[in-house]
């Protein structure tokens, strides 16, 4: 009777263990999948940490965290053309269509903004601009687009999109080449 | 005692041999190297094909290596003989979408494979093709030269070594100082290498290198982890060839090839054909892909894309 008891409670209960270890695979397969699809519905913030190893994003020196200044200010949301700070900043990103407070929060500078509203750290900046560009951020989180270093079998290293790409004039721009090689004729 | 110089038969032995004795010991000393360096010049003249070599044998030519490198160049070099990682196949992928044709691959590769500066040898070439005539290689340009990168109307395809898997390189070498190995890089053993370069007439990709002269190789700039079958320093008389930087993949974890890692655009991808969730399969399953002069039949493990 005892036995019989106990299969029937393991039963049940192992079935539930191989759900969830299923259900744990497929999590670990598409780890950025899973907050994605739910950060349309809160409006809070998520716990989300990066799930990329990227580098610091690229700040220009001093600039951040823009509270520090910011927090003396009181946000102005009208769309205008900036006059006083931040004048270096050329929007040439389909500038018609946005201005700065499309993706920096307003009420809190030290964070940029999604669609949904959901407030994003700039370490995971990727997730913004993959709200357009989902074609290169699902190259991106293959490997595929953009650079990858580190060990091809191992631990490797991301870039941020913003790493190549100025997001406020998006366009890789030209290099100068190295040498070109020396033709056979003069080489000694 | 006969009068020197008389031709009584005796004497005229005795000369002839003394004579014999002398020409010998003047060729031998000719021909023989200064007395610290024969025994290491009798081992390498006498050493076995690389794949020839048990490993106490191996371990000696390495140790013997190793000696004759650090010295040359004044600090500790490493020769490693990595052997092939099980169930790993290279392959690598290039995006032509991408490229803008700064040839830092070409100089990324020189300092991580000790190539000679001078005479200048360079293991990756990037070609300048006109984008209305597609992979044209007769009108390949390889000696552009503009201020600035990617040039309107342009685009850029490096070459290297494709590490065929039907590579007629191998097929030519009449020593059989090349071959294919497991994990499908083709390397070359330079102490076998007789110079003939068959194989690199037999290249379609002009991926083999000659050393015409001894290697221009500053000492600072030597890049001491090396690999036998990779970046060691090369002898005068031998071909050389890209090995996907054997010293760096031939890891677990093994660090990605140099020209990957310092491309500035990351046109270049690579990893384990083998392995579904590699950056490389996912190329080949969802990008525009095509090989070089796939008529050939040579099954290039180098997979041109484009991205967009």
């Amino acid at each position: 009777m005892n036995m019989e008891r106990a299969r029937r409670a393991i039963v049940p209960a192992a079935a539930a263990a191989i759900l969830c270890l299923a259900a744990a695979g497929v999590l670990a397969a598409h780890p950025q999948e899973a907050p994605a699809g739910t950060a349309g519905a809160a409006s809070t913030h998520v716990p989300h940490g990066p799930q990329f190893a990227v580098p610091k994003p690229p700040f220009s020196p001093g600039i951040f965290p823009c509270s520090d200044c910011h927090k003396e200010i009181r946000p102005n949301p009208t769309r205008r053309e900036l006059k006083d700070e931040h004048t270096d900043i050329v929007l040439n990103h389909a500038q018609g269509q946005r201005w700065c407070l499309d993706c920096h929060d307003t009420t809190n500078r030290d964070k940029l903004r999604l669609a949904s509203g959901e407030r994003i750290p700039h370490e995971e900046s990727y997730r913004l601009c993959g709200q357009c560009h989902g074609d290169k951020y699902r190259d991106w989180k293959a490997g595929v687009h953009g650079k990858r270093s580190g060990m091809w079998n191992g631990e490797k290293q991301y870039l941020l999109c913003v790493h190549c790409h100025n997001p406020h004039d998006p366009a890789f721009k030209p290099l100068q080449p190295m040498p070109p090689p020396v033709r056979p004729e003069n080489i000694k | 005692m006969p009068k020197p110089g008389s031709r009584d038969g005796q004497a005229f032995r005795m000369s002839r041999r003394k004579m014999m004795k002398g020409v010998a010991a003047v060729l031998g000393a000719l021909v023989l190297p200064e007395k610290d360096a024969s025994a290491s010049v009798w081992e390498a003249f006498f050493q076995k094909n690389f794949r020839e070599l048990s490993r106490p044998e191996l371990e000696k030519v390495i140790a013997r290596l190793e000696k004759e490198y650090s010295g040359r160049f004044g600090k500790a070099v490493k020769v490693r003989a990595t052997p092939p990682i099980e169930g790993v196949l290279y392959g690598y992928g290039l995006d032509l979408s991408r490229c803008i044709g700064c040839r830092r691959c070409a100089y990324g590769c020189i300092q991580e494979n000790n190539q000679s500066r001078d005479p200048q040898i360079q293991w990756i070439q990037v070609l300048q093709l006109n984008k209305e005539r597609g992979v044209d290689l007769e009108e390949a340009e390889l000696y552009y030269n503009p201020a600035k990168v990617p040039e309107k109307g342009h685009f850029y395809m490096p070459v290297q070594c494709q590490q065929c898997e039907r590579p007629p390189c191998v097929k030519v070498c009449p020593v059989q100082a090349t071959w294919k190995e497991r994990d499908g890089i083709t390397v070359v053993d330079y102490n076998w290498c007789i110079g003939c370069r068959y194989c690199m007439a037999a290249c379609p990709y002009g991926a083999r290198h000659f050393n015409w002269k001894k290697a221009g190789l500053p000492a600072a700039e030597m890049n001491p982890e090396t690999h036998y079958l990779g970046n060691r320093p090369r002898p005068v008389g031998v071909v050389e060839k890209c090995t996907f930087c054997i010293q760096r993949v031939r890891n677990t974890p093994g660090r990605y090839t140099a020209c990957v890692e310092v491309c500035p655009v990351g046109a270049r991808k690579f990893g384990n054909l083998l392995d579904p969730e590699s950056e490389i399969r996912y190329v080949i399953e969802n990008k525009r892909v095509f090989i070089l002069k796939e008529d050939l039949n040579t099954r290039p493990k180098f997979y041109y894309f484009y991205a967009t």
